[in-house]
């Protein structure tokens, strides 16, 4: 009969088995999730982050607002009403890293695009109290006045495009100009818009003189949930 | 097990060791003293004094890396390093240069991880927040740490390897396989700190997860369990309850552990077939969690005794007992029903910190309380009275705690989903958030409570290895060189 003493010792043995040991989970649970085609539902609408929303994210990661707030709607009666449609695994796909959280301290944010103004938005970042009295968020005020950092932008889209967000060449040519013209009241945005549709467009922060972190921001807030139309999918799409 | 090395101690390699016991209890009040500080300023947001570094988003993860690998990691490096040579009776592979560099390289890779959360460099990846080139750095001093554990047991002058250096093994290995794994990321630049992840959306949510789940289970589990494997039959001078009990608990606890990440993920995007295998094993989970709970209390057999005289047996014993309720409670929130209440909610927080202070803390003090007048050469310890007091001004911190949690979680999530007679919401969410803040105070005054205790500890040890030792009545004079647990 076999006896665990030869496992105990033999320490080469004991660690090969350990490995065998604490693969399989991983393994069983993980690779099908890249396999199984049904994984991402079939739903229209979800494109890469705009160059100005991508900061806008990299700036949430930063951060750490993902420790206050989930972007991830179940599908319970409360939270549809409270928040809409529960989230699909299609609409966080090209989210590197995903920013689904663990904890809601604060609402969540995952449909939160379009439903408040720009002004709101950036007042209430600046600082939380004055539009929200209970509010327990740390204020955010340094990001009016601090210029976007994005000289390195078209490298920020391409390392995207390296790990698989479908960018195109010509999206990371003209990634300066879109980072520019969506924050830009005065800007042609006509091939922004085509690049990137349904993105929101102006002046995000107040201030139309300067790109600050706080138009990135915003921008990035005001895309969240608005890609996929819901009108549109019929349930069969969202079979996993 | 045999420890014929009393007489001669000097021989093991202990001069790495009393460092790494140092900057356990330096990495240990810092984190305290940091919780304390997040969760202050989620009671009051003036806290956050409008600086950017010293925000909750940036100050969180100072305080879980700080516990998780500063705290519990220099811990676990601590104990397997003096266990792996006394349970071998052999030095350790390397000497104290190996072993020394996995000190400061550790150490560097705290730093490093550390101040860069404070100017915002972070993968947004919880417990996993340290960017590209520390993780890199991690990598190569944890292929050390490997080296030199295994290197010790293979050079070991018993025929077997004792149960807890297989807990070590296991934790050292699939850290490192979690941590390589998780970590895939490309630069944006070499010359930059930023960097994308790999994966991404819901395939990145269950890694993220795997990982997440396992650095519990593996770095905060297995690890630990080792430690209660050789300080509690050490401590208590009986041998472990039973050797068949402990082959089951390992193999079972490791095998199940991989599988139950889902259980962070219940209700969202990830498919349900891999929900679901994540509740299955989340409740298999409770058996084997429950079995080694088993194995460590009935260790004390014949020596109930010494709970009453033993404070440091004390902290040993309640820690697995801690450990037994939260194990039982994370496959209760692992019931898709109850998470669909508990997810989101303190009561998350509550459980982490029930496992994260009253076992992990709790086991650690334990064996430091051990190790110190070991290392130092001390016949005992300065003061056994005050390792009681810290005993329960710790342990009323850990209730307050836990039970503040339970109150909040559980209110904020029937909250949360209360309608009221006309079938409109009942509350807006701000009002959810208002509801907490009296529990947020509590909270905070029990990680008080919990931070003065290990300042208490703190001050102890130094009097310890200064050699001083308080008079007092009743205090069991501790035997060095005891007869060792098989």
């Amino acid at each position: 009969m076999f006896s665990h003493s030869k496992i105990e010792q033999n320490v080469i043995l004991m660690l090969v088995l350990i490995l065998i040991t604490v693969s399989i989970g991983g393994l069983v649970e993980i690779v099908p999730l890249y396999t199984v085609e049904s994984t991402i539902e079939r739903v229209e609408g979800v494109r890469p982050y705009t160059p100005l929303e991508l900061r806008g994210r990299d700036i949430y990661i930063r951060e750490g607002c993902y420790l206050c707030h989930s972007q991830q709607v179940r599908p319970f009666r409360d939270e549809v009403e409270r928040y809409g449609h529960y989230s699909l695994a299609a609409e966080s796909m090209y989210d590197h890293p995903f920013q689904w959280g663990s904890k809601r301290t604060g609402p969540d944010l995952a449909r939160v695009g379009g439903k408040y103004s720009n002004e709101w938005h950036a007042a209430h970042m600046a600082d939380p109290r004055s539009v929200v009295p209970e509010s327990i968020m740390p204020a955010y005020g340094f990001m009016l006045d601090r210029p976007l950092e994005a000289a390195d932008i078209a490298e920020r889209l391409e390392t995207n495009r390296a790990v698989g967000v479908p960018y195109s060449d010509e999206m990371i040519e003209n990634a300066a100009a879109d980072l520019e013209a969506q924050a830009d009241p005065e800007a042609d945005t006509d091939d922004l818009l085509a690049r990137y549709p349904k993105a929101a467009v102006g002046d995000f922060d107040g201030n139309p003189a300067l790109l600050s972190e706080m138009d990135a921001m915003v921008a990035y807030m005001q895309i969240l949930g608005r890609m996929v139309d819901f009108t549109d999918v019929k349930p069969e799409d969202l079979r996993q | 097990m045999t420890d014929q090395a009393s007489a001669s101690s000097s021989a093991y390699n202990e001069g790495v060791i009393r460092l790494l016991v140092i900057a356990t209890m330096f990495w240990g009040v810092a984190a305290f003293l940091v919780g304390v500080l997040i969760a202050l300023q989620l009671a009051y947001p003036v806290l956050n004094l409008d600086l950017e570094w010293f925000s909750f988003g940036r100050v969180r993860p100072l305080h879980t890396s700080g516990a998780i690998f500063g705290f519990g990691g220099n811990a676990l490096i601590a104990t397997s390093f003096y266990v792996v040579q006394r349970t071998g009776r052999t030095t350790l592979f390397g000497g104290e240069t190996l072993a020394g560099f996995v000190f400061v390289g550790y150490q560097l890779f705290l730093v490093m991880a550390g101040v860069g959360y404070l100017l915002g460099i972070t993968q947004g990846r919880e417990y996993a927040e340290p960017e590209w080139y520390v993780d890199l750095w991690l990598t190569l001093v944890w292929v050390v740490y490997l080296l030199v554990f295994l290197g010790t047991v293979m050079k070991r002058k018993e025929p077997h390897i004792y149960v807890a250096n297989w807990f070590f093994l296991s934790f050292i290995v699939t850290v490192a396989m979690l941590h390589i794994v998780n970590g895939l990321s490309l630069p944006v630049s070499w010359t930059g700190t930023k960097s994308y992840s790999l994966f991404s959306g819901v395939q990145d949510a269950l890694t993220q997860w795997w990982y997440g789940h396992n650095a519990v289970g593996f770095f905060l589990t297995a690890g630990f369990l080792g430690i209660m494997y050789y300080f509690i039959p050490k401590q208590a001078e009986r041998p472990v309850y039973s050797y068949r009990l402990s082959i089951i608990h390992f193999w079972s606890i490791i095998f199940l552990y991989i599988w139950a990440g889902p259980h962070h993920l219940f209700y969202t995007s990830l498919p349900d077939w891999a929900q679901t295998l994540g509740m299955t094993f989340s409740v298999m989970l409770w058996m084997p969690s429950w079995g080694g709970m088993i194995n460590g209390i009935m260790t004390l057999s014949g020596a109930w005794d010494k709970l009453r005289t033993d404070p440091v047996l004390r902290f040993l014993v309640v820690s697995v007992a801690f450990y037994g309720m939260s194990t039982f409670e994370g496959p209760l929130m692992s019931v898709k029903p109850v998470n669909a209440l508990s997810h989101w909610t303190d009561w998350t927080v509550g459980h982490s910190h029930s496992g994260a202070l009253g076992w992990v803390a709790f086991v650690s003090f334990g064996a430091v309380y051990f190790l110190v007048p070991k290392l130092w050469r001390r016949a005992r310890l300065y003061s056994e009275r005050l390792v009681s007091v810290h005993f329960w001004i710790a342990t009323i911190g850990i209730v307050l705690y836990i039970t503040a949690m339970w109150v909040s979680g559980i209110l904020q999530g029937l909250m949360w989903r209360a309608y009221d007679s006309l079938g409109f919401l009942q509350y807006a969410f701000i009002e959810t958030v208002e509801a907490m803040h009296p529990f947020y105070v509590i909270r905070a005054l029990g990680g008080v409570l919990f931070l003065i205790g290990s300042l208490v500890m703190v001050y102890n040890l130094i009097r310890t290895a200064r050699g001083d030792v308080r008079e007092e009545a009743g205090a069991p004079a501790v035997a060095p060189g005891m007869n060792p647990a098989e």
